[in-house]
């Protein structure tokens, strides 16, 4: 997934977005409704963007109603419908694809353990302390997420080569830990700078030890950002394909899976299973929106 | 965005205060890691650039050397993929800031009073990251191919010639990059448009300007960070893909750009020295852009 690592930084500023959204800021919207002539130009912009939304949706479209369909081998020209292929998903080819499919959520799941847990450190030490050489830090951390995917990808393969280490599901991991690191950091520190000091001042004044104040206060209170930026370094692993496929060698992840199929024709199985994850992080961010605006109206009540 | 928030640091109200030992230990882990495997992977490409070919004659066996002539060689061999990644990397940058921008301030301007709206339409806005990248590549190769209806239709009405063919041009390229980094364009312009404080905009009419000058001198520089941000955030990527230019999606022969031939030399050809110069000049090429634009867009506090 090309441009993930940088499409990062984008849910990333949506989670930091959600974070620090007040209802402050809006104010000045609010007041700038003045009385104006209803002409052409007020539905040129909403016309427009409903064609835009659609448009951007129409691969997704594509690809969903095409899990339905009965191919028999390469998935491109419509046979008929059937719900066979999500029944049956793994056996196909002897589940190459959900072999595929499992190896991509292991490595999903340990990077991100990884790379959060590393990044979070990193974002509190960003915020909360003094330290030498803070410029080149910050510079370190900026520059994986300004380098091109495939130069991460080769840089990499090419030092695994130098030092002799054969590629596997470890080097992918560790491929993908750094390139998620940064992410984390700028998604964490957004919600630590937002947090308030006298909160953890309380903790020490009420005799708690530096390792209860930040598991009972700091800790929860970073719950949130940890959380999305956790979720934001899983989304970046699962759908990398540049990177892993310079350090994977023959392990297949599902990117990977797709990438060698497309040249004899993908099985309508790897649509199941696109289909299916994008249902699932689909409902997981419209779930969030709802109850982020539930809560933005709650508290425009209670102000 | 990503490349703001790494300027906020210094300047925040509750600046670093302490130094201890607590932030050796927090930053040590994750830079080590950053150290290790993004800065040493670098150093590694840059050292297997210069290699020349084992004397024995092995294929895929380098010895370190100092062999400048790879940069020559790769330029002079490789400099129509360099311009075309270049160019077509600027040309979706351009489509997709078109393509956004009103869509952007659709979002973030005009649907301000009804903010779940907003949070649906957002959610659209990134619908396509949460399906396969390569996925929704395929899907507009199948949708554009030429048995496909809007081409064939394109064609039954003399829109197209008969014998013309859209996937495996450089249209399809340029098509299925900007498609693919819309997201990236959008958000970042989403993110400073919905602050764009409207009384700016009320005041530049209120001394009679045209709404079009209103645009220019004064919603187009209130913006001018997401616009960097944005362009920059599908620039790069864009530059360094080889998914969409790959004869598999949506390229041919002629659309091979610098991804596809790091890639072939890095995997197929096991030509590494060739890969290693590629991808240096591609970093250095993309560090010195991205600077010199940030400097000339006068927002160098983004990065």
């Amino acid at each position: 997934m090309s441009g993930e690592v940088q499409a990062g930084a984008v849910l990333g500023g949506l989670a930091e977005e959600q974070q620090l959204d007040g209802g402050p800021r809006r104010a000045g919207g609010r007041r700038g409704a003045r009385p104006r002539r209803i002409g052409l130009g007020d539905w040129l912009l909403p016309a427009y963007a409903v064609i835009a939304l659609v448009f951007l949706l129409i691969p997704i479209v594509y690809t969903f109603v095409f899990s339905f369909n009965d191919s028999i081998k390469s998935n491109i020209s419509w046979r008929g419908f059937t719900f066979d292929k999500w029944l049956n998903v793994c056996n196909v080819e002897g589940g190459a694809v959900c072999e595929a499919f499992g190896n991509s959520i292991v490595i999903g799941l340990v990077s991100t353990l990884i790379a959060t847990t590393l990044g979070t450190m990193i974002a509190i030490a960003i915020v909360r302390y003094r330290f030498r050489a803070r410029s080149a830090i910050s510079l370190l951390l900026f520059l994986p997420m300004a380098t091109p995917e495939v130069v991460l990808g080769a840089g990499l393969a090419a030092q695994f080569l130098a030092v002799g280490v054969p590629k596997d599901m470890l080097t992918i991991i560790l491929a993908h830990t750094m390139f998620c690191i940064s992410f984390v950091v700028v998604t964490v520190k957004a919600r630590v700078a937002s947090l308030d000091p006298a909160l953890e001042e309380a903790g020490r004044d009420l005799y708690g030890s530096p390792s209860q104040v930040f598991w009972r206060v700091t800790f929860p209170l970073l719950t949130p950002g940890i959380l999305a930026a956790a979720l934001l370094s899983f989304a970046l692993s699962f759908d990398d394909f540049i990177i892993t496929n310079f350090n994977s060698g023959s392990v297949s992840t599902f990117p990977k899976y797709v990438y060698i199929s497309a040249s004899r024709g993908i099985p309508a199985e790897a649509n199941v299973i696109a289909s299916a994850v994008f249902l699932f992080a689909i409902v997981l961010v419209i779930a969030a929106q709802v109850s982020r605006a539930a809560r933005a109206k709650r508290l425009a009540k209670l102000g | 965005m990503a490349f703001a928030a790494f300027a906020t640091t210094e300047a925040q109200p509750q600046a670093p205060r302490r130094r201890s030992r607590i932030a050796l230990f927090l930053l040590l882990p994750g830079i080590a890691y950053l150290i290790l495997f993004f800065l040493a992977p670098l150093v590694s490409l840059l050292l297997t650039s210069l290699q020349q070919p084992n004397e024995f004659g092995d294929i895929g066996v380098y010895d370190y050397g100092f062999n400048w002539q790879n940069y020559v060689d790769v330029v002079s061999v490789y400099w129509e993929h360099i311009v075309r990644s270049f160019g077509y990397a600027l040309v979706a940058t351009v489509l997709a800031l078109a393509f956004s921008y009103p869509l952007a301030y659709f979002i973030g301007v005009t649907a301000r009073r009804w903010p779940l709206l907003q949070g649906l339409m957002l959610v659209l806005v990134i619908a396509p990251f949460f399906i396969s990248f390569l996925l929704r590549t395929l899907a507009w190769k199948q949708i554009l191919s030429d048995e496909s209806f809007i081409i064939t239709s394109l064609k039954a009405l003399s829109l197209l010639a008969p014998d013309a063919h859209f996937t495996g041009t450089p249209f399809a390229v340029i098509f299925g990059l900007t498609y693919n980094f819309i997201p990236f364009m959008t958000l970042p312009l989403y993110t400073t448009l919905e602050r764009l404080d409207l009384r700016y905009l009320e005041a530049g009419s209120d001394l009679y300007a045209s709404p079009f000058t209103v645009f220019r001198k004064v919603t187009v520089p209130l913006s001018m960070p997401g616009i960097v941000a944005g362009t920059l955030l599908t620039f790069i990527p864009a530059a360094g893909d080889y998914i969409n230019a790959s004869r598999d999606f949506l390229g041919g022969p002629d659309t091979q750009m610098m991804g596809n031939v790091i890639e072939a030399n890095f995997l197929v050809t096991l030509n590494y020295p060739a890969a290693a110069a590629l991808s240096i000049i591609l970093m250095a090429a993309i560090l010195v852009i991205v600077g010199v634009y940030v400097k000339r867009s006068g927002t160098e506090d983004l990065l």
